[in-house]
């Protein structure tokens, strides 16, 4: 008889999804309990730096849009956190994680958005990074984690073109306005290619990745679609990308692209991003603030249930 | 309908839809800081759906946005509870259920009213604000009821708010029998009173605000006034 490990891995190959009551190997139970809740605290944590606008946005429709986006990234982070429920971990544990430093979230979310454009560059480059991302997960391996990124994704591309639009309307504006986009541009454009992690060489769980088919494409043929698709997308701006490397390549038929700053990717990763300690504040301040309404609620669903049990 | 009733309608549900959006990102549950964000964003959508009905009555190039970002603290009409810091989760809870019971009865009363924009614009918000009433009702029941803590931040939230209760009601006197039952009834089931002799506040209709509400249109309108006469 077949091992547990070969049926395992024969699944995977024909395309079966591995459901949470299936035998699955306990690095893959490891690795997908680091990527969905990674990908659920990224959710979370990404509410900050976009609410920080949502009462300073410049009309009621750009408000609404607004808090409907970031109220969108909290639905999406129950999603996640509930696929990873279906491995074996609680959401407080994986909370209490984050809190503690030990579960990491898209560094991304470490910069700061300083004016409109910002919200616009959030959309069209970290959300068009991150669905590039994403749309390979639809067909992920794990079953939960594939069903809640089809959600997912379908919600993603509309932010998408939302932040892309927000940006047009700025480049077709004042002076100022046209400033604040390319600025906005400026900033986001390296942080946002860095969202598709290190280069391959440098990414030690690709090929197991790979393999259990959790990964279906390698970092850097991810970056390099979105920067091919960026770098035409931008024409319609009219702005530039910050590369002055960056130029079609008849022969690849991609763009090339300039050095990324490694540096800089690892020195956020590993806590020193320019709001890696306001986003925890932020995050750990609204969690113990709440503490007595959580315990208020229990205290009440207690009360309730006990009642119910006299009655029954 | 008057103008001034009608942006008085729309200044309370953008000024509280505001506050309340505030929370998202901070909010004590994640279920519970969508439903609030939910609120915000049938707050604002009410505001402007109301915003541009006055705006076509007051012509002159108005609009709901020109309404919301260039008028003065002074030519603003909300109750001044809506104004508020939103102070913790409870004192929040407890403006949206002082709010939305009013706000039931009074969208119940202009869902019959001949005019007919305020007619739809009442009937569509209606529904919105009969789960605004029976979630901000819920959470004052289970804070009310919860721990010792909870209950003692609920009964502060009662003796903050409740000096506005009548600046509220003042251009609604229709509302103000069904507004009393529902809160009677609501305290009662979480233990909380009514409090006595309380000195009111009152002159947000006629634009006498706290400097609240000069702080939070500092910052909403700033792009507005900062860059006059651009389109966002």
């Amino acid at each position: 008889m077949p091992s547990e490990e070969v049926i395992f891995q024969d699944k995977v190959d024909r395309e079966i999804r591995i459901e949470p009551k299936d035998w699955m190997p306990a690095d893959y139970r490891k690795t997908l309990i680091r990527q969905i809740s990674q990908h659920a605290h990224s959710e979370i944590v990404g509410m900050l730096p976009e609410g920080h606008w949502i009462t300073r946005a410049p009309t009621l429709k750009r408000k609404a849009t607004l808090i409907a986006k970031v109220q969108d990234e909290a639905g999406h982070g129950l999603y996640l956190y509930a696929a990873a429920e279906t491995l074996g971990i609680t959401r407080d544990e994986m909370v209490d994680q984050l809190h503690a430093g030990k579960a990491k979230y898209s560094s991304i979310f470490n910069y700061p958005t300083l004016t409109w454009a910002d919200i616009g560059a959030i959309g069209w480059l970290v959300d068009g990074a991150a669905i590039m991302n994403q749309v390979p997960l639809t067909r992920t391996s794990y079953g939960p984690y594939a069903r809640a990124m089809v959600r997912i994704c379908k919600e993603e591309s509309f932010h998408q073109r939302q932040g892309f639009e927000i940006l047009l309307v700025l480049s077709r504006g004042s002076k100022e306005q046209k400033a604040m986009c390319q600025d906005a541009i400026n900033r986001w454009w390296w942080p946002s290619v860095m969202m598709f992690g290190p280069n391959d060489e440098s990414s030690p769980h690709t090929a197991q990745s790979m393999k259990w088919k959790v990964k279906r494409f390698t970092n850097d043929e991810l970056r390099q679609r979105f920067i091919d698709i960026c770098a035409d997308q931008v024409k319609v701006l009219g702005m530039q990308l910050p590369d002055p490397d960056l130029k079609w390549n008849e022969e690849t038929q991609h763009y090339d692209f300039g050095p990324i700053n490694w540096e800089e990717f690892w020195q956020v990763v590993n806590g020193n991003g320019p709001c890696n300690k306001e986003r925890m504040t932020a995050r750990i301040k609204a969690h113990e603030e709440g503490q007595w309404v959580r315990e208020a609620a229990l205290a009440f669903a207690g009360k309730m249930s006990s009642r119910a049990g006299v009655r029954g | 309908m008057s103008i001034a009733y009608i942006l008085h309608l729309a200044d309370n549900a953008l000024v509280l839809g505001h506050r309340n959006s505030e929370w998202t990102g901070h909010g004590p549950i994640l279920e519970q800081d969508i439903a609030l964000s939910n609120i915000s964003l049938d707050l604002i959508g009410q505001a402007r759906n109301l915003y541009q009905y006055a705006a076509t009555l007051i012509g002159n190039g108005a609009t709901e946005d020109t309404l919301a970002y260039l008028r003065d603290e002074n030519e603003y009409k909300n109750c001044l509870l809506v104004e508020l810091p939103n102070g913790h989760w409870g004192t929040t809870i407890m403006r949206q259920f002082l709010f939305s019971a009013y706000q039931h009865p009074l969208y119940e009363r202009l869902s019959d009213s001949n005019d007919e924009n305020l007619n739809a614009i009442a009937r569509k918000s209606l529904k919105e604000v009969t789960y605004h009433l029976r979630w901000s009702s819920e959470w004052v029941i289970r804070l009310g009821q919860g721990t010792a803590e909870s209950r003692a931040k609920m009964t502060d939230a009662v003796n903050d708010l409740w000096p506005y209760t009548q600046d509220l009601l003042l251009h609604s006197p229709e509302e103000k029998e069904k507004w009393q039952e529902r809160v009677q009834s609501i305290f009662k089931h979480a233990s909380l009173n009514i409090p006595a002799d309380v000195k009111m506040i009152s002159g947000g209709f006629e634009g006498k605000h706290t400097s609240h509400l000069v702080e939070m249109l500092n910052e909403m309108q700033h792009l507005q006034r900062t860059y006059p006469g651009v389109e966002w």
